[in-house]
């Protein structure tokens, strides 16, 4: 065994994008803040000193535009990589991307193919607020012909960048801000990892729990210090959310009987919605108990950091709902709760979690 | 001749010699596209042809001159109105009379519709129905020239509603930034649906929304084939240079409705008394004029030529309207690459 290569998520994201700069002549990056000195948090940082000017494209603020033009180059062979700093501003692309992009290959009976890659990031702590920290990925998950993948490891984050960027789709490749802090064991040298379905984090016959890119560090937390009070659960790493498959997750609600979805998104009318509705079509006589959503609430993300806190759900939440689900006691359900608290280490919502900063 | 912005025509690029141009093929190729989709007008009414078709009777001049100066590897991309683009730069013909009637044959095999028509081989990119939403796709394609080392343009077809995009803005912003071999041509027919340019905008040369982004222009009478064609020779020689984008107002008309294939002049938005001038400034009228004029052709080449593309076109319309229907899940859906 070698030994492990502890880096960032960060880290890992400019290594793909390094790799893919050195290797493929056909890759080009493009964005707001791409060569500039903070480089889109260090994912892109120096790339430009390195490939220059021409294979790193500062653009101008024009993003639907920008966008269109990168599908423009990708019709014609090219394999542009997009970056926007937050998925806000993403919103401006959103006629490129769900009509032009999502439509090409299908429209033409296969004659074009899009190989685009659009990173975003989500915001989330300090502050940001309503439009610097939404979590818009149930969105661009809702349009076929897109792809839409959530990393939530650093190892993850380089292979399944490389695996966007090989792919001959558009890939809307969705980077949670606070992910970018975890480390981990990520391989040297290029290699994927594909865009098939989820991971699983976690094994037990409790529940199944399913949770995406931050959500899944948070679940992780949670189903650790269940594990300890004998409360073995599934637990499931998404990473995909189009195209969703999600056959490993009814196979396991089949055995648990219980269903708890944990994502960054919106609740109503968001990517948990959609779990549940697939299980209960494709396990409904499996379901012991009525599934459990656990997402964001029905308003804006607010910026106060009082407001902030009654705004995420986190390890609590989500012991809460093992707890309802499989009739835990109290003692063990206030155990758990009593120890993923004493590990946030009382650092404030609005700040990055230290314990999260791995090794995953 | 009405001009929203009271400018006369300046056809600033025509002084470039436009080496010699065979005014006889522009005169087919024009005619040839008249005679299509007059036919698809006149067939319309079968309902076979099951999608809203944008004829383009009285704009062919613009289409034609623009083709005769590129190559098939030059790239171009329309819009709605896109059927002339399609067949002035090769555009195979029961492709498209075949998608009109979303049959396996079209070329997007029944899944776009008029408004979708492309061709890889003759350079025909892509069109798309939403305004202005093309233009970025053919900077894009010019991006890709650039990136690539190759001697190519792209052409961008527009309305003259696409200047109220921003995404028109967006994208000649970039192109002007990187020198990129695109032309915008902007076919201004006065009208978006049944809205007049001066609703819409402010008093104003439009080529001065070219002028604004750093790019040379040109003001030109679009129904006038032998201005066109110089024009957009000036303006690929400028993007083969590495001199980077060119705007292109050419003015023209749309005969018929917007979407469909009857006349609308009694709908109250534009006078009889327009639609006569300009149909009286009809493209192919003024080159069949010319071309008598010139001795460059007479009747019994000119039916030859009718003959032609009548049994062109009545070949096309049979091929399209006996090949199958596509099946759903046959070939499976194909979402992805």
């Amino acid at each position: 065994m070698p030994e492990p290569r502890i880096i960032t998520a960060a880290e890992a994201v400019r290594e793909a994008l390094d790799l893919a700069l050195s290797q493929r002549s056909d890759t080009y990056l493009l964005g707001e803040g791409v060569a500039d000195p903070g480089g889109i948090f260090g994912t892109t940082k120096g790339l430009v000193d390195q490939y220059g000017p021409d294979r790193v494209v500062e653009m101008p603020v024009a993003e639907n535009g920008l966008t269109g033009i990168a599908i423009g180059s990708a019709l014609m062979g090219r394999r542009p990589i997009m970056t926007h700093q937050r998925i806000d501003f993403a919103l401006l692309c959103i006629e490129q991307l769900f009509n032009t992009a999502a439509k090409s290959h299908y429209v033409t009976n296969g004659a074009h193919r899009v190989p685009l890659t659009v990173r975003m990031v989500i915001g989330r702590g300090w502050g940001q607020g309503p439009q610097h920290s939404q979590s818009l990925e149930a969105m661009f998950a809702a349009v076929p012909g897109l792809k839409v993948a959530m990393p939530s490891t650093p190892a993850d984050f380089k292979g399944m960048l490389l695996a966007s960027i090989e792919d001959d789709n558009p890939v809307i490749f969705i980077e949670h801000r606070w992910l970018h802090y975890v480390s981990g064991d990520v391989p040297t040298g290029w290699y994927t990892a594909p865009l098939d379905g989820p991971r699983k984090v976690h094994s037990g016959d409790r529940a199944t729990i399913v949770a995406n890119s931050y959500m899944t560090l948070e679940a992780l937390r949670a189903v650790t210090a269940l594990a300890k009070r004998g409360c073995e659960v599934d637990l499931f790493d998404l990473r995909v959310l189009r195209p969703l498959n999600l056959s490993a997750i009814l196979d396991s609600v089949r055995r648990t009987g219980r269903l708890i979805v944990c994502d960054t998104g919106w609740k109503t009318l968001g990517l948990g919605a959609e779990i549940v509705a697939q299980t209960v079509e494709g396990a409904h006589d499996a379901l012991k108990r009525a599934p459990i959503r656990i997402g964001l609430p029905d308003y804006p993300t607010p910026s106060s950091l009082s407001l902030a806190e009654a705004y995420y759900p986190g390890s609590v939440d989500i012991i809460a709902a093992v707890q309802k689900l499989c009739d835990l006691k109290e003692d063990d359900a206030a155990a758990a709760r009593e120890e993923v608290v004493a590990l946030r280490q009382g650092v404030p919502i609005d700040k990055p979690d230290p314990a999260f900063k791995g090794p995953f | 001749m009405r001009n929203n912005d009271g400018w006369g025509v300046n056809e600033r690029l025509a002084k470039v010699d436009p080496h010699r141009v065979d005014l006889v093929a522009l005169y087919r190729s024009m005619l040839r596209i008249r005679t299509i989709e007059e036919e698809i007008a006149a067939r319309y009414g079968e309902q076979k042809m099951r999608c809203p078709v944008h004829l383009s009777i009285g704009q062919e001049a613009v289409a034609v001159g623009v083709s005769a100066a590129l190559t098939a590897a030059d790239q171009v991309v329309s819009t709605h109105r896109c059927h002339a683009h399609y067949l002035a730069k090769g555009g195979d013909l029961t492709a498209m009379l075949s998608e009109l009637m979303g049959k396996t044959t079209g070329c997007c095999g029944g899944r776009g519709g008029s408004m979708h028509l492309f061709d890889l081989k003759a350079g025909m990119l892509l069109s798309l129905p939403i305004v202005a939403a093309s233009i970025p796709v053919g900077v894009g394609a010019a991006l890709a020239f650039k990136q690539e080392g190759k001697p190519n343009v792209a052409v961008i077809y527009l309305g003259d509603a696409s200047l109220e995009e921003g995404v028109y803005h967006e994208s000649a912003n970039f192109a002007a930034l990187k020198k990129l071999p695109v032309i915008f041509m902007c076919e201004n027919n006065l009208y978006s649906v049944y809205t007049n340019l001066q609703d819409r905008q402010p008093p104003r040369p439009l080529t001065e929304l070219g002028r604004a982004h750093g790019m040379p222009t040109a003001h030109i009478d679009g129904n006038d084939v032998q201005a066109v064609h110089r024009a957009t020779v000036a303006a690929v020689a400028r993007a083969r240079a590495g001199d980077g984008p060119t705007f292109i107002q050419a003015d023209t008309y749309r005969w018929r409705e917007h979407c469909g294939p009857n006349y609308d002049n009694d709908y109250g938005y534009r006078t009889v008394e327009e639609f006569t001038q300009w149909r009286d400034r009809d493209p192919i009228a003024r080159l069949h004029t010319e071309l008598l004029a010139l001795g460059q052709l007479d009747t019994a080449t000119e039916n030859t030529m009718k003959a032609e593309f009548d049994a062109e076109v009545t070949q096309a319309f049979g091929a399209a309207e006996a090949a199958p229907m596509p099946v759903p899940g046959a070939d499976g859906v194909g979402l992805y690459a």
